[in-house]
Formats: structure tokens, C-alpha cells, sequence
């Protein structure tokens, strides 16, 4: 069970720990109040449905950052037999925000590539926050390539909050190296399942999230751009962030219906973070279902069926 | 703040409006300039060589033989898709933009021959919000890839953008995809892509079509970049070095194949459509006008028959 606890969480939480006193107290002093604690667990069970049904979009986002949220390495831990963990861009560098390999999923061997964050202060600043530099494109490119020739499938776990802005990015080309991730991945003879599993923001995002299938988990957002960048830029008062995600648009209910997303991975109630065991269970079979409807398609037609879902993706009169 | 800012200017004494109209000051010299003169020699200032900013109707004046621009799809506009609104409506900005630039979006695509060679180009406008990629500029630029294939034509693209419509949210950024998609399937075909970069160019559209041509080349002096200037320094708490993100520094690091100068830009191109294309050029075409009369520089190169025009025309 997560300690650390999001504003609209509190009154759930306290009302947690309540019930686990007064269970205590009962036992302790071998009183009788089991009517008591009945009545409140029910109510908790209400109230922990009402608060995770209806969350604002900030706060969807704020459950997409939680610190316990589960991240790429949790769920390959869980999810992927035997996997063998490739480094490097064969040019400069591993880069540790960008998690490269393959193994077993199921019955399918696969390729899985992933942004990682890191937990604690020191993995934190080792996996850079999840952003990317122009390695981690290319190496995340190299497994992906690696796929296609022996002829494996590839998952995608997006989970960034963009690719990192900084002058070696640039002298090494963070630009062209999320480009030709997205040439790429257009053309790659394999199913591609990308699946958004915490942050998806920017460019730094879709560089490893062009694919056959675009899953996103319940609690997570995606977009052009983040919340506080928008209001940056857009109102010119980072602190408009939470109007920013309002605006933008960023949940798996709005991408379903913008036809950005295919569809939504249900997450045990109060996020991935309460349960890693089950939420990585629902993602494995998730994926095992999406590959066997994909993998029925012959290459040729995979490929033009991918071109043709991002042709369709744009609104405009004429 | 539209309808406030047109209002004062309208207040504004008439003698202070003329003066911008004819004169135009350097960005990089401070040199005064006479408007014509400058529109004479390509918008490049004829003390240090500053690039100015162009439209697309003086790329394709100085580009396309006979200033002639078969375009098509203009008629597409954005949509207001999400309502979006920040400090202003996303509606607004549109229809301002609109009537600021007389264009409907931040690029225009169409047919054109660069010395005899037909071409698809697209050409961005930053004017229009900052040439930002929403819905139409991906819908213009992948009809433009399809119209390429199907006609079997080289496709260039002139980009200049801050990068993605933030006012699309994620839909502008799946332009990105869809834009890099197309362009794939270009490369499958067989058909050059060249990718002429201005400044500035950042963001998306960096990280989308303006890095994945067969050919990269930016004009001197553009910005061209991932992530905006102000966003690295704001994140590593230091300042820039020189020329970061300028178009040298990315021919140093490996990102273009050439930076090249307004001047001789359209020779380069020919370099490159004479390599990759196999077109027998027609005879009327070659007695057309190697560069627009306003190039007075040029005025005795050789016609574009010589094999060793290009080579003449390099001046840097
Ligand atoms: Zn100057």
C-alpha cells in the first residue's frame, strides 16, 4: 500500500486509517463494535469508487506521477521471462533512461523498450527523470530493428515526461534521433504495441510510440507537450497548469475519442501504484490478446494499415 | 488585444508607418537598408550576408523558374477542434492569422520546376502563429508525398517553425507521425526528398520531416533545434554557448549536408535533383532564366547546360 498520498486521496486515507484503529481498539480491549467498523468500511468502499471515478484530468496526472507508480523495469520484471537487456547506441553511449532488450512474454518472444525513471534521489538523476537523450532513441532503434529482422513483435512503454533539453541532446541530435525513430517504426515488418503507462509528453514520447496499437493505461496522460510547458508558453504563467491540462486534453477518455488512442488497460482501483502484481497482469494479457489479432496480418498490410491510422489523424475544414 | 492593437495603430500619425515600409534595419549588423534593395538580393543583407526572414512568395520567387507556383489544397483551413483557449481562443488566432497573412495555414504546397526539374514543394510560412504543425500543415505535406508518388516527382520541404500547435494538443503532435510516415513511404518509392531548413526551426518539426530529408540544408545563420533555447537554459542554469543551435553548429555535429546562401541556393538544388533524378529536362525549359532577374550577381553564369555551373556559382 502507497504512503504517500494526493490531496483528493485524504479523506479516503483517513477514513482508512480510522477503521484500522478502531479494529485495533476492538481486539485490544475485546470490545464489540463490529457493526461500526462494517458501516465504515462501506462507506470507505463508496467513497474510494466515487473519488477514482470521476477525477479531474490534473488529477488523472497526478496519479500518472506518483512516486510509487510502477515504471518500465517493474512491469518487465513481472511481465517478460528471460529478458536480456541490450546497451547502447553503437555510436556514443548507453543512455539509462532508455531501457532496450528482449525476451519472453507469454508464449511470444518479443522486443521491449521502455523509458525508466528512477525512485530514489540517486536512480532519479542516473535514469535522468526518464528523458531521453538522443542514445536512448537510437539504442531503443537498434532492438527495435533487431525485431523486425528476426522477425519478433515490439513493445513500446512510453513514460516520460519528454526527451531531455540540453546542449549534448542537441550536439548529438535529439531531433533527428526521434525523427528516424518515427521513419522507422512506420516501416517495421512486425507488430509494434506502444502502451502509455505514466507520462507521455512531446516529441520525446512518440519517439519510441509509433505503432499498430496505441494503448494507454487509465491513469496516465498524453500529449504535445506538458501542462506546465503549455502554460509557459501559452499563458506566459507555468503556475496555469492545471487550466493547461483542462485545455490540452490529455486523458485516455479524450485520446479515445480524438482517435489517438485505441483503446483504455483498466488499472486497480486507486492506480497501478496500489497493486503492481495485477496491474502488470492486465497489461501482460492485454498485449498477448492485441498481438494475436495483429500478428494474423501478413507484413505488407501491416504496414500500410499503420501509415493509414496516422493518415487519418487530423481535424481541418475544406 | 487584437482589436486594441489595430486600434492604436490606426491612431498612429501616417509618416511613422512609412518609414518600416522602405527601410528595413539588419537584426545582425544594425545596418539601415533600403527595402528594394534588399528584395533585390534575396533578402540578405548586403553588409554581413543576415538572412532575413521570408515569405513563401519570395521562396518562390527566388526559387521556381518563372516565379510560377502551381499550388494546391489552399483551401484548407484549421479547426478549433478542442475549443481551446490560453490567453487567447485558438478560434481567434486562426481567423487573425488568416487576414494577417493572406494565407489559410503555415504552409503552402504545390508543382514547380527548379532549372527544368519538376518538383513538389511545400513551403512554411513562420507568420502564420509562429509556422506551427497542426492538422492541415500534416494533411498539406502528406497529399503533397502522395502527390510526388503518384506524379513521380522529387518533394522538397522549406520549413520554418516553432514546432508543433500546442492548440491541438496531442493531435498536433501525431502530425509528427503522420508527416514522417509519409515521407517513408516517399523514400520506398524511389523519389528524393530534400529538406531546405530557414530559420527558425524547432521543436516538431525538427523532430519530424525537417531532419529526415535525403539531402539536409539550412540557409546561414537559422535556428534550428529541438528544444528551444530558453527551455535549455532554463534546465541547465547556464548560458549558451555562441552559435549554439545555429546552422554551422549543426553541419559541424553531422545534421546537414551543406549550409548554404540564398545567393546560390537553387544551383545547390539542381546539384541534387540532377543526381537523384533521371528526367530528361525538356529544350524550353533550359532556355528559361536560370535565376530571377532581381540576382544581378549571377547575371553571367553560365546557362544551366554547363556541367560546372554549380561549382561557379559556390561562392563560400
Ligand atoms: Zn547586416
Amino acid at each position: 500500500m502507497s504512503e504517500f498520498v494526493l490531496d483528493f486521496e485524504k479523506p479516503l486515507f483517513e477514513l482508512e486509517s480510522r477503521i484500522r484503529e478502531m479494529k485495533e481498539y476492538s481486539e485490544n480491549e475485546n470490545v464489540e463494535i463490529a457493526d461500526e467498523i462494517t458501516r465504515l468500511q462501506q462507506k470507505a468502499k463508496k467513497l474510494r469508487a466515487e473519488i477514482y471515478s470521476k477525477l479531474t484530468r490534473w488529477q488523472r496526472l497526478q496519479l500518472a506521477r506518483h512516486p510509487q507508480r510502477p515504471y518500465t523495469r517493474d512491469y518487465i520484471e513481472r511481465m517478460i521471462d528471460g529478458f536480456f537487456e541490450m546497451h547502447g547506441d553503437r555510436a556514443f553511449g548507453d543512455d539509462p533512461a532508455m531501457i532496450a532488450g528482449f525476451g519472453r512474454l507469454g508464449d511470444k518472444k518479443v522486443a521491449i523498450v521502455g523509458h525508466q525513471k528512477g525512485r530514489t534521489t540517486k536512480q532519479k538523476l542516473h535514469r535522468n527523470f526518464g528523458m531521453p537523450h538522443p542514445e536512448g532513441y537510437r539504442k531503443a532503434l537498434r532492438a527495435m530493428r533487431l525485431a523486425a529482422k528476426f522477425k519478433r513483435p515490439i513493445i513500446c512503454l512510453v513514460d516520460t515526461p519528454g526527451a531531455f533539453p540540453g546542449i549534448g541532446a542537441e550536439e548529438r541530435g535529439q531531433a533527428e534521433a526521434i525523427a528516424r525513430n518515427l521513419f522507422e517504426m512506420s516501416r517495421l515488418p512486425v507488430p509494434i504495441i506502444i502502451i502509455i503507462i505514466g507520462e507521455g509528453a512531446s516529441g520525446g514520447a512518440l519517439g519510441i510510440g509509433v505503432g499498430d496499437r496505441v494503448l494507454m493505461m487509465e491513469n496516465t496522460w498524453y500529449s504535445v507537450i506538458s501542462p506546465e510547458g503549455c502554460a509557459a508558453i501559452l499563458w506566459r504563467d507555468s503556475t496555469k497548469a492545471e487550466e493547461a491540462a483542462e485545455a490540452m486534453k490529455l486523458t485516455v477518455d479524450d485520446l479515445l475519442e480524438l482517435g489517438v488512442v485505441d483503446s483504455c488497460i483498466k488499472e486497480p482501483t486507486g492506480g497501478a501504484h496500489q497493486k503492481y502484481d495485477a496491474a502488470a497482469q492486465i497489461l501482460k494479457e492485454t498485449i498477448l490478446a492485441e498481438l494475436v489479432e495483429l500478428e494474423k496480418l501478413p507484413p505488407e498490410d501491416l504496414i500500410e494499415a499503420r501509415v493509414e491510422k496516422y493518415a487519418k489523424m487530423g481535424f481541418f475544414n475544406e | 488585444m487584437d482589436w486594441f492593437k489595430r486600434a492604436k495603430e490606426g491612431l498612429q500619425p501616417q509618416k511613422k508607418k512609412e518609414m518600416p515600409e522602405l527601410w528595413l534595419k539588419c537584426n545582425a549588423c544594425g545596418e539601415i537598408i533600403y527595402k528594394k534593395e534588399l528584395e533585390k538580393n534575396f533578402f540578405v543583407c548586403t553588409k554581413c550576408n543576415f538572412h532575413f526572414r521570408m515569405k513563401s512568395s519570395e521562396y518562390i520567387a527566388n526559387l521556381l523558374d518563372d516565379n510560377q507556383f502551381d499550388e494546391f489544397n489552399s483551401n484548407l483551413t484549421s479547426v478549433d477542434f478542442l475549443k481551446f483557449k490560453a490567453s487567447k481562443r485558438y478560434s481567434d488566432q486562426i481567423k487573425t492569422a488568416i487576414k494577417k497573412t493572406g494565407q489559410n495555414d503555415a504552409i503552402r504546397t504545390g508543382f514547380g520546376k527548379i532549372h527544368g526539374h519538376e518538383i513538389v514543394v511545400c513551403i512554411m510560412d513562420f507568420s502564420f502563429i509562429g509556422g506551427s504543425m497542426g492538422s492541415v500543415v500534416g494533411e498539406k505535406i502528406a497529399r503533397a508525398v502522395d502527390e510526388a508518388i503518384k506524379r513521380h516527382l522529387p518533394l522538397m520541404i522549406i520549413s520554418a517553425s516553432g514546432g508543433a500547435r500546442m492548440m491541438e494538443g496531442a493531435i498536433s503532435l501525431m502530425q509528427l507521425a503522420k508527416t514522417s510516415s509519409r515521407l517513408a513511404k516517399l523514400s520506398e518509392a524511389g523519389l528524393p526528398y530534400i529538406s531546405l531548413i530557414t530559420d527558425p526551426t524547432t521543436g516538431g518539426v525538427t523532430a519530424s520531416y525537417a531532419m529526415l530529408g535525403d539531402i539536409n540544408i539550412a540557409e546561414p545563420g537559422a535556428l534550428i533545434g529541438f528544444a528551444g533555447p530558453r527551455v535549455i537554459k532554463q534546465t541547465i542554469g547556464q548560458d549558451l554557448p555562441d552559435g549554439f543551435q545555429r546552422s554551422d553548429f549543426q553541419l559541424h555535429h553531422g545534421f546537414l549536408d551543406a549550409v548554404v546562401s540564398r545567393h546560390d541556393m537553387k544551383n545547390k538544388l539542381k546539384e541534387v535533383l540532377d543526381f537523384t533524378m533521371d528526367v530528361q529536362i525538356a529544350a524550353e525549359d533550359l532556355n528559361g532564366e536560370l535565376m530571377p532577374e532581381t540576382m544581378p550577381e549571377l547575371a553571367e553564369l553560365p546557362l544551366p547546360d554547363s556541367d560546372n555551373l554549380a561549382d561557379e556559382a559556390v561562392n563560400n
